[in-house]
């Protein structure tokens, strides 16, 4: 009892100091950092948050609490990350990373840029693959909830691509359906492209 | 003698192949696609313009298909590929589409009927429907109904407005003369519009554009 009560008490001190969230003075931002890396620039499997769009990375923060984005590594981490995490809070977290600057990853196939520029940009109509350019924007830079692509890292855009086409976050219509039309040298593509993207349009 | 014959011969023989080569080219414009060939293709148009044609809003908004006029959505598809109307997405879409799969896809779309997004701001709903019915006369403004319909369904070339999308319709009567009419040697329909466009103040076009959004 005592230690509910005492609980509740540091929920409420938590919960009093609103107000815009900096690394320094947000133990909540700490935790986010352990994987994500201090600036946020994303590291290993987790990817980079600097710069994504809030509306995106707040659903998305929801979707994990509510186990709508069940990809593996969203079951292993960020289920339990995100498990506790308030409507308010979800919503402060995702405002403090959009305003990071980002860096463009940078790691994909060089070789492989103009193919994956091209299927970013007008798709290919003939198998009927769709242009991803109409709703992630010319630079990649997102727009409300559809997230900012351009500079995520390589192997983080690869593999949410292949897990699409696999039956993993099943409710981010359209995205499962355009992923599945997708050919793996297709997917290595538009990874290696993407990465490349800088953030020269930060906005 | 003999070698003029053979001569005629071969031409004859060259004649055959280039009409039986044109015939089948045809044959492949009009023929019966398979109905995976139109499934997918319609997939792939609904990816974008949503699973019931009812529009999208993503980093562009992508107009509301259902419903819409196949004249007008073929007419699109054209002015698209003789840059009429410029857009580089469906300048590669419609490049891949062959005349009867144009026919079976617009068909299709025509017939669905969902409910129209809305989103269209609501104060000035009044004003929208005023322009819409009798237009604005001392703005040289026609009524729009006069040509799209009393009931925005449209007719033939002339599009189908009611329920699309606010702000496809808003950036397209903002940038009507940037996109449309582009190609100077291609007689355009769109050039009924300029005018209209250019007459229209923009708090003017958001009421019209939020009007026809909730227009069922």
């Amino acid at each position: 009892m005592k230690l509910i009560t005492s609980k509740i008490a540091i929920l409420a001190i938590v919960a009093s100091a609103a107000g815009p969230l900096l690394a320094d003075e947000s133990v909540r931002v700490r935790n986010c950092t352990w994987c994500h890396g201090i600036s946020a620039q994303g590291f290993s499997t987790a990817p980079r948050l600097a710069g994504q769009r809030d509306e995106y990375t707040e659903n998305q923060l929801l979707g994990f609490k509510e186990h709508i984005r069940d990809n593996p590594y969203s079951k292993q981490y960020m289920w339990g990350a995100a498990a506790n995490l308030s409507p308010q809070t979800a919503h402060d977290l995702a405002v403090y990373f959009s305003t990071l600057p980002p860096e463009a990853a940078n790691d994909g196939d060089r070789e492989l840029l103009a193919a994956g520029r091209t299927i970013y940009e007008v798709g290919i109509p003939e198998s009927n693959i769709v242009s991803c350019l109409v709703c992630h924007g010319p630079n990649a830079e997102g727009v409300r909830e559809i997230p900012r692509l351009g500079g995520l890292s390589y192997s983080y855009l690869k593999r949410r691509l292949e897990q699409w086409g696999e039956g993993f976050h099943a409710a981010a219509e359209p995205m499962p359906r355009i992923a599945s039309t997708l050919s793996p040298n297709e997917i290595e593509a538009l990874a290696s492209y993407l990465s490349f993207i800088e953030y020269a349009s930060f906005e | 003698m003999k070698v003029t014959s053979l001569q005629s011969l071969f031409y004859a023989a060259i004649f055959a192949i280039v009409f039986t080569a044109a015939g089948r080219a045809e044959e492949r414009g009009t023929a019966a696609i398979s109905k995976q060939e139109i499934q997918a293709k319609l997939d792939y148009c609904k990816t974008c313009h949503g699973l019931s044609g009812q529009g999208y809003r993503g980093y562009y908004p992508m107009p509301r298909l259902a419903g819409q006029q196949p004249k007008y959505i073929e007419n699109q598809l054209r002015a698209f590929i003789e840059r009429r109307r410029m857009n580089p997405v469906m300048f590669n879409v419609a490049h891949a589409l062959s005349p009867s799969m144009v026919a079976a896809l617009t068909t299709y779309f025509q017939d669905l009927n969902p409910n129209p997004l809305g989103g269209g701001p609501q104060d000035h709903l009044a004003l929208g429907k005023t322009i819409f019915e009798q237009g604005l006369p001392e703005a040289n403004v026609p009524a729009c109904s006069a040509c799209h319909g009393p009931d925005a369904k449209g007719q033939n070339e002339i599009p189908r407005l009611a329920g699309q999308l606010f702000p496809y319709t808003v950036k397209e009567l903002t940038n009507w003369s940037k996109e449309r009419g582009q190609n100077g040697a291609k007689d355009d329909t769109s050039a009924i519009m300029v005018p209209t466009t250019h007459n229209l103040t923009q708090s003017q076009i958001v009421a019209i554009s939020a009007y026809l959004s909730y227009l069922k």
